[in-house]
């Protein structure tokens, strides 16, 4: 049986079984779908009903932001024989997990109140219980920190990607229908980085200057960041086949780190302090330095752009909006 | 008026300069307060950012990084990589909260206890004067939640 379960998700994911095309109809008849609200029509109580650690597979999709996302991720343990986070927010935080740059009245007041866009005079903003007239109407209730999975229930198996590469997410499928599972534990994607995978030439070049795309066309053969743009390739887990390089594109980092280090963002910060400067800087003052490091503008949103929930610190502290 | 406020600093000191300098100011009987827990290092690039962050959340109040001064390293090139990560640092965790001052780079000789016990003191003050380091206890609270 198999499960797949949303919590603060974008249903990318879903897309991504969904394109395994004739693969995906292979799985689909092979196994009873317990709960799937983007594809299948099972409401909550069907899945609740089952037997606790009845279900072979479950998915789960998406970061915890909410009670109601924190309450589904402990029923998707319960359920699941076999319990995986699948994709980026799932396992580290994802896009969500940046909300964790504020405190959780800070976003309500950007999203429902200070964006251009919105109109809202009396400044309403959501709240657990609304009460009209005799109804109530209650809603989740935003976490003041978004979570990873793992940072609520114990996890068995990561899929990393946003959203998750479709020969990873074949393999786990096939490994999971003929109960030749890997070790729990096991993240499904490359022990090796996305520069591994990446087919475009290093030459050891240095960096003086942070480029961005509007500014040149970059060689379509050198890499990216010997040419001056933030790839977070050396950071990143392989297991995509290096999709964005290959597409002229930056690797975002949406593998999350790689096996040996604990933190993206310090593994970003580390290769691209050997990239950018000189090796030997005898001859640079430290302000001329500074000035190269002062081009990269949001260390914190480009490093950890899919990992600020998993990362070492998980939140910007103190004062914040 | 409560107690003063000692501060947790962790030094962080390549073996073959700033230790010996920190050498040289204890065989000098150099007085320099004694707030700083010191890690040895081969090399100040062996400092892997990883180190500084676990240092802050683990209750380090302030991180004071040492190293060979520039074209004295002597594996030629780690300290002119620590001066990048540490740039790079400063600017990552002020956008985390973690307040500008916190986090100090300093070259230090083997000759140079004198100069590294005014370091010591001046950076104890500094870190005295911004307080405690409160993420670590809130982020002890924030995974004793989960
Ligand atoms: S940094 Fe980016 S472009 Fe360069 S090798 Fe790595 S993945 Fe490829
Ligand atoms: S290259 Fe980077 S951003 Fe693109 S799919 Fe691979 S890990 Fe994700
Ligand atoms: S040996 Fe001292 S900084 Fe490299």
């Amino acid at each position: 049986m198999l499960a797949i379960i949303p919590g603060a998700n974008c249903a990318g994911c879903d897309y991504s079984l969904l394109d395994l095309g004739e693969k995906a109809v292979e799985v689909l008849m092979a196994v009873d779908i317990a709960y799937w609200p983007t594809a299948a029509d099972l409401k909550l109580e069907d899945l609740e009903k089952l037997p606790d650690g009845s279900v072979d597979i479950v998915l789960f999709e998406g970061a915890v932001n909410n009670d109601e996302t924190e309450e589904m991720a402990k029923l998707a343990r319960r359920k699941a024989k076999n319990l995986v986070a699948f994709g980026a927010c799932a396992c580290f935080g994802g896009i969500p997990g940046l909300a964790n740059v504020a405190s959780r009245d800070g976003v309500l007041q950007k999203a429902y109140v200070k964006t251009l866009s919105t109109l809202n005079p009396n400044g309403v903003l959501p709240s657990k219980l609304t009460r009209l007239g005799d109804e109530e109407l209650t809603i989740p209730e935003f976490l003041d920190t978004v979570k990873s999975l793992n940072q609520v229930v114990n996890v068995d198996y990561y899929l990393p990607g946003c959203p998750p590469p479709l020969k990873l997410v074949a393999d786990a499928l096939a490994a999971a229908l003929s109960g030749k599972l890997p070790p729990k534990g096991t993240v499904f994607g490359s022990m090796k980085s996305v520069c591994d995978e990446c087919k475009r030439v290093r030459e050891g070049k240095r960096i003086m200057e942070i480029k961005r795309y509007h500014q040149f066309i970059p060689d379509p053969d050198r890499c990216l960041l010997e040419q001056g743009i933030i790839c977070m390739g050396p950071a990143t887990r392989g297991g995509c086949d290096a999709v964005c390089p290959t597409m002229n594109v930056p690797c975002r980092g949406c593998m999350g780190p790689t096996p040996e280090s604990q933190d993206q963002g310090a593994r970003m910060l580390s290769a691209l302090s050997s990239v950018v400067g000189l090796e030997v800087e005898a001859g640079l003052g430290d302000e001329e330095v500074r000035k190269i490091i002062e081009q990269i503008k949001d260390p914190l949103g480009t490093f950890y752009r899919y990992s600020l929930p998993r990362s070492i610190l998980r939140r910007v502290w103190g004062a914040r909006e | 008026m409560g107690e003063v406020f000692e501060p947790n600093i962790v030094v962080f000191a390549c073996n073959w300069c700033s230790y010996a300098g920190m050498d040289l100011a204890g065989t000098s009987r150099i007085q320099y307060p004694s707030n700083l827990k010191v890690i040895r290092v081969m090399c100040s690039g062996r400092i892997n950012p990883v180190f500084i962050l676990e240092a802050f959340a683990s209750g380090a109040d302030g991180v004071l990084v040492t190293g060979c001064h520039p074209g004295d390293c002597h594996y030629i090139s780690g300290n002119y990589k620590t001066r990048k990560r540490v740039m790079l640092l400063e600017k990552l965790l002020e956008q985390f909260g973690i307040e500008k001052g916190r986090l100090r780079l300093e070259w230090v000789s083997a000759s140079e206890g004198e100069r590294f016990a005014s370091i010591a003191r001046e950076f104890v003050e500094q870190i005295r004067k911004l307080g405690p380091n409160r993420i670590s206890e809130e982020l002890r609270k924030e995974v004793a939640l989960v």
